[in-house]
């Protein structure tokens, strides 16, 4: 068993960019033609995607395999601080954290990047310069999305000049829900195209979406727009990510790869607090997409207090007893 | 009008998918009253008459079974008012057969036309009573509902000729399956007249097919039809029982015993005569959204 | 195969269990030695001999059912029915409270993976006393006409593929309505039935209520053909039914039987093509396939045939055959080596008749019963793998082009005991539903079972139902049969 982190797994060089994809190019030619491709995708019955994450969460994670996957799942959570109330000392210690998860064991891996407010995003690049580690911010009148497209476009200028190299932007629910897909389409690609480099997550926010057809539609049409990453929330909205929904996002990657080619990330993020929680997430990822999305390039966990639980059982792991509070740090 | 006139005596044919055939055979045998006076010959259906008969009811089964029951129960209720039309000739078909008093078989006419009332009123309430929804621990939407089984062979009653046959047949078309009848060896004139009122009150041509003749040599090769789906053997001559229902085995058919004596036929028949033709089916379904 | 995240062996402990070095007859509330040749029962994940257990004799038999008649007519029939009820209920809590060892004896018997048994057979089993512990003393509410009155002693005998959880089917609403039970449970799986019997002790059951009689096809045929039983209930194969219906063809004795199935699993285009993938996999690889609804013929719409045959196989790939104790395992051992060479049998004929075989790539345990997850595409209904019942986990795939050809295939069987209609349509499924000649139809879903849903076939899958207030019917007297 090779349960070793993939060397290149922090670096970017191995994503692939959004060409345009020519069986698809009919598709966003109007309103009509999109909308008939997102409803013409198979259903999702709920029920039984229920029981298909019922099934595979009671997977037994033990031994070389929990030590594989919890430092597999430390690797991919962005950390994350999304609150009015952030400063550049919260910021730093995040990414000091960041940087080294648990200072008294240097074995332990970086997570994938510091996510935070664009404004702040400046603050984040220099205290990760020269780690590798990625700086993600939040744009696009982060997280309701309600503001004109020339704001949410400057608002995503702005988090890329600070130095963000990832952008979580969030979709116009209004529009997707009431059936406006080309103009959801439409702000997603005019997003990346103000990302540049910087690699784009595209926020569903499924909490407001409510039903796994519209997840299907939704991730299938950011997909298609380009995006690098589907992200099921901004954890602003309650459920954020669930099982269910990251099962159907899988599925939309899985099943756009083998349609195009194209390989696109999935950020489950908000409400993933536990180690059993990441597990069930790597497991659903394991067995749905398969292994070739068991890495940070095309897999994060979008989350704060997680991390001090997965290191809690990493601790666990490695000394055979249990930890407590005062052994990892408060952020 | 002249009181010497010479009657036209009805030939006494079979019932097969709507249709008044003689024997394949060319068989007939000789129909007396009980103290042996000639009344009629009637055909002697043969095993390849029983086969057609059951080709018939399979090929009726699907319209049958898929009517409303609202409409099966009106079809049924007709076929009520036609018998009531022929009152009389029943009465005197019973009476001669049987050996009863006009009274007598009066009342059992009676019987057997309010019989098919009381269950013309049973179709479209069977599933209410029979079916329904059941409450599974988790989220899905899950009801059981009776359908017919199929097609019914039933061996009538020997004695009651006419209140036992519909008490027999009846519960077996209520309940939308179709029927191949073997009636009474020795009384089987009212059956061919009941024919006769099927054949013109709506009932589908092949839903009801009535051999006469004997219960004791049809008896296996309707047990033993791979086609047939349930048999009644209320009127299996004494002793053949056990050995048709050994036969029925053969295909898991659905077998209804012979009780030790012929019952009371103008006893409440409840649902014992229906259930046993019905099956249950549960349909499961996810709730979500 | 080897994949980044291997998940480490994850055994579920067999300390729990206590098997002893041989096992009696459970007769009259006591375990007794049988008077029959004693027979080994084994683990088929590891053809390791977990004990001997007694073989009743026609002699035995006689003991038992005598015993049960005792009880019936002198605790068991004349007690209040909430007291009946009341025991039905301690059974049903027994059992939840010793769940995960009844778990890791059915898994080591049967060779069931233990996710299965820990999550579908024992709960259900508890959930089936509980749901007929309230029947008890309502019987006269349950619509089967006025003062419903017990059959008397019921001969009870069960197969091997969900053994503790065909006891409960069987048990559970003959006591309820006031019956006394002689059951046989299958030879290769006698070990839970026999912990069951441990388990009415601990509930204080009146001594011969319940007697478990273990043994071969003579012990079930000594409980069928007993003169003085009055009622047999039968789960288990279609030949061996038609056997007991002749057995008891002119006696005045009660019969159920839950037989074999072919179930048709129809999968329209415009289904939930992931759920339904699910739900094929769930259809035929659920407990080996040793399951007699098991959805064993795949119809699929022509138009959507190579992408649900592509899914299907991307999905089978990730089953996970091994180790029925692991908890992560999701495909266990065939259940005995007789089953084995059924299986092997019919698949040879599958390729012989020119039909495609597909098995993922997987490696199989050295020692034990085992059998690849196995497709068969190209399937004519004229091919023995569509017509014969399996029991294992071999799918066979056909196609059709309009819903008229898919009921028609679908029905085109001597069974009718489940079936299943994959479609986003609302107005087809219910249409569908009606069309489909079987006593269970999973719509969107496949192998849901619950004590409160009637389940039996039509056609030469059996008569009588199992569960709901359907399933009382086939203990009481007089009582509709429906």
């Amino acid at each position: 068993m090779t349960h070793v982190l993939d060397p290149d797994a922090l670096s970017d060089d191995a994503r692939l960019t959004a060409p345009p994809l020519p069986p698809f190019s009919d598709i966003t030619r109007s309103d009509a033609s999109l909308r008939a491709f997102l409803h013409g995708l198979p259903g999702v019955d709920q029920v039984g995607a229920e029981a298909r994450v019922a099934v595979l969460g009671t997977r037994s994670i033990k031994t070389t395999a929990k030590a594989w996957a919890i430092d597999t799942a430390i690797s991919m959570v962005d950390l994350t601080t999304l609150e009015g109330s952030d400063t550049p000392g919260k910021v730093r210690s995040l990414a000091a954290k960041a940087k080294r998860p648990d200072p008294g064991d240097p074995t332990c891996p970086p997570v994938a990047a510091v996510c935070v407010y664009g404004d702040l995003a400046g603050v984040a690049r220099e205290a990760l310069a020269g780690t590798g580690l990625h700086v993600a911010a939040v744009a696009t009148a982060f997280p309701s999305g309600r503001a004109s497209r020339e704001v949410k476009i400057a608002d995503v200028k702005d988090a890329v000049a600070n130095g963000a190299d990832e952008i979580d932007m969030v979709i116009d629910r209004g529009a997707f829900l009431t059936g406006r897909y080309l103009d959801v389409y439409d702000e997603i690609v005019a997003v990346k195209e103000a990302c540049g480099s910087a690699h784009l997550k595209v926020i569903l926010e499924t909490g407001e979406l409510v039903t796994l057809d519209n997840v299907r539609r939704a991730s299938w049409l950011a997909m298609l727009a380009g995006g690098d990453f589907i992200k099921t929330s901004t954890g602003k909205i309650s459920p954020a990510a669930t099982l269910p929904v990251c099962l159907v996002m899988l599925e939309a990657v899985r099943d756009f790869r083998a349609a195009t080619g194209r390989q696109v990330g999935v950020k489950p993020a908000g409400g993933i607090r536990t180690t059993k929680d990441a597990m069930k997430h790597l497991v659903l990822v394991n067995e749905t997409a398969g292994p070739d999305w068991l890495s940070p390039d095309w897999f994060r966990l979008g989350a704060s207090s997680l991390l001090n639980d997965l290191l809690l059982q990493r601790q666990k792991l490695r000394t055979g007893h249990y930890s407590g509070p005062d052994y990892v740090t408060v952020d | 009008m002249s009181s010497d006139r010479l009657a036209v005596r009805k030939t006494y044919k079979l019932y097969v998918n709507g249709a008044f055939p003689r024997s394949e055979s060319g068989r007939t045998y000789e129909v007396t009253d009980p103290r042996g006076h000639f009344l009629a010959n009637a055909a002697w259906a043969s095993r390849k008459d029983a086969r057609d008969a059951v080709v018939a009811a399979r090929g009726a089964f699907g319209k049958w079974s898929g009517m409303t029951a609202y409409n099966r129960g009106q079809v049924l209720y007709r076929v009520a008012e036609v018998m009531e039309g022929r009152h009389a000739q029943f009465c005197d078909e019973v009476a001669t057969g049987e050996g009863l008093s006009g009274s007598k078989a009066r009342a059992a006419v009676d019987a057997a036309i309010d019989r098919w009332v009381w269950y013309a009123g049973w179709t479209d309430k069977l599933a209410a009573v029979l079916g329904g929804a059941n409450p599974v621990a988790g989220p899905y939407f899950d009801f059981s509902m009776p359908e017919p089984t199929g097609v019914v062979a039933v061996l009538a009653p020997q004695e009651s000729s006419l209140l036992g046959l519909v008490s027999v047949l009846a519960p077996v078309l209520a309940t939308g399956n179709t029927g191949v009848v073997v009636t009474s060896k020795d009384r089987p004139l009212p059956a061919v007249t009941l024919g006769e009122v099927l054949a013109t009150s709506d009932v589908p041509g092949g839903v009801v097919n009535l051999l006469t003749g004997d219960a004791a040599e049809l008896g296996t090769w309707l047990a033993e039809h791979a086609d047939v789906d349930a048999i009644d053997l209320t009127g299996a001559p004494a002793g053949r029982a056990m050995e048709f229902e050994r036969e029925a085995a053969g295909t898991v058919k659905r077998v209804v015993r012979p009780p030790a004596t012929e019952p009371d036929w103008t006893a409440d028949p409840g649902l014992s005569r229906m259930t046993p033709f019905l099956e249950t089916k549960t349909v499961w379904h996810p709730m979500g959204v | 195969m080897t994949s980044l995240f291997e998940y480490a062996p994850a055994p579920e402990s067999r300390s729990i269990v206590d098997i002893r070095p041989s096992y009696g007859l459970f007769i009259d509330g006591v375990f007794v030695d049988g008077t029959g040749e004693p027979f080994k029962t084994v683990n088929p994940a590891t053809e390791e001999v977990l004990t001997e257990v007694s073989s009743g004799s026609a002699a035995d038999v006689d003991r038992a059912v005598a015993a049960a008649r005792r009880a019936f007519t002198r605790t068991w029939g004349p007690m209040r029915p909430a007291d009946r009820g009341k025991y039905l209920f301690r059974i049903a809590r027994l059992l939840q409270e010793r769940a995960r060892e009844f778990a890791v004896l059915e898994s080591l018997d049967n060779g069931k993976p233990i996710r299965e048994s820990r999550d579908v057979d024992i709960p259900l089993a508890a959930a089936h006393f509980f749901y007929h512990a309230g029947w008890a003393d309502k019987l006269d509410f349950a619509g089967l006409g006025p003062g419903p009155r017990p059959l008397g002693v019921a001969g009870q005998v069960i197969p091997w593929n969900f053994p503790m959880l065909m006891l409960a089917w069987k048990i559970a609403p003959a006591l309820a309505t006031g019956n006394t039970v002689v059951l046989k449970p299958a030879e290769t799986t006698p070990l839970t039935a026999l912990l069951f019997a441990e388990i009415c002790q601990q509930a204080d059951l009146p001594p011969g209520v319940v007697n478990i009689v273990t043994g071969a096809g003579e012990t079930g045929r000594a409980v069928v053909e007993h003169g003085d039983v009055d009622k047999v209930a039968f789960t288990g194969s279609t030949e061996v039914g038609k056997s007991i219906a002749r057995a008891v063809a002119g006696t005045r004795k009660s019969l159920t039987l839950e037989l074999g199935g072919k179930a048709a699993n129809i999968v329209f285009d415009d289904a939930a093509i992931d759920q339904a993938v699910e739900g094929i996999v769930q259809g035929i690889f659920f407990n080996q396939g040793h399951v007699c609804c098991a959805g064993s013929r795949l119809l699929v719409q022509e138009n959507v045939h190579d992408e649900v045959i592509a899914s299907l196989q991307r999905r089978i790939s990730t089953l996970r055959v091994g180790d029925p104790l692991d908890k992560n395992t999701d495909l266990g051992a065939i259940n005995s080596h007789l089953q084995l060479a059924r299986i092997r049998e019919l698949v040879d004929i599958g390729d012989a008749e020119g039909a495609q075989r597909w098995q993922p790539d997987c490696v199989l345990p050295e020692k034990g019963f085992w059998f690849k997850p196995t497709v068969f595409t190209q399937v004519s209904p004229a091919h023995r793998i569509a017509r014969d019942e399996v029991f294992g986990p071999v799918l066979s795939v056909m196609t059709f082009r309009t819903p008229d050809e898919a009921v028609a295939k679908a029905n085109n069987t001597t069974y009718g005991l489940s079936a299943g209609i994959w479609t986003e349509k609302g107005s087809r499924i219910l249409k569908i539903a009606n069309q489909l000649r079987a006593g269970v139809v999973w719509a969107n879903t496949f192998n849901k079972f619950d004590p409160t849903s009637p389940f039996g076939g039509y056609k030469q899958s059996g008569y009588g139902r199992e569960g709901g207030r359907h399933g009382l019917t086939g203990y009481l007297k007089g009582a509709d049969r429906s």
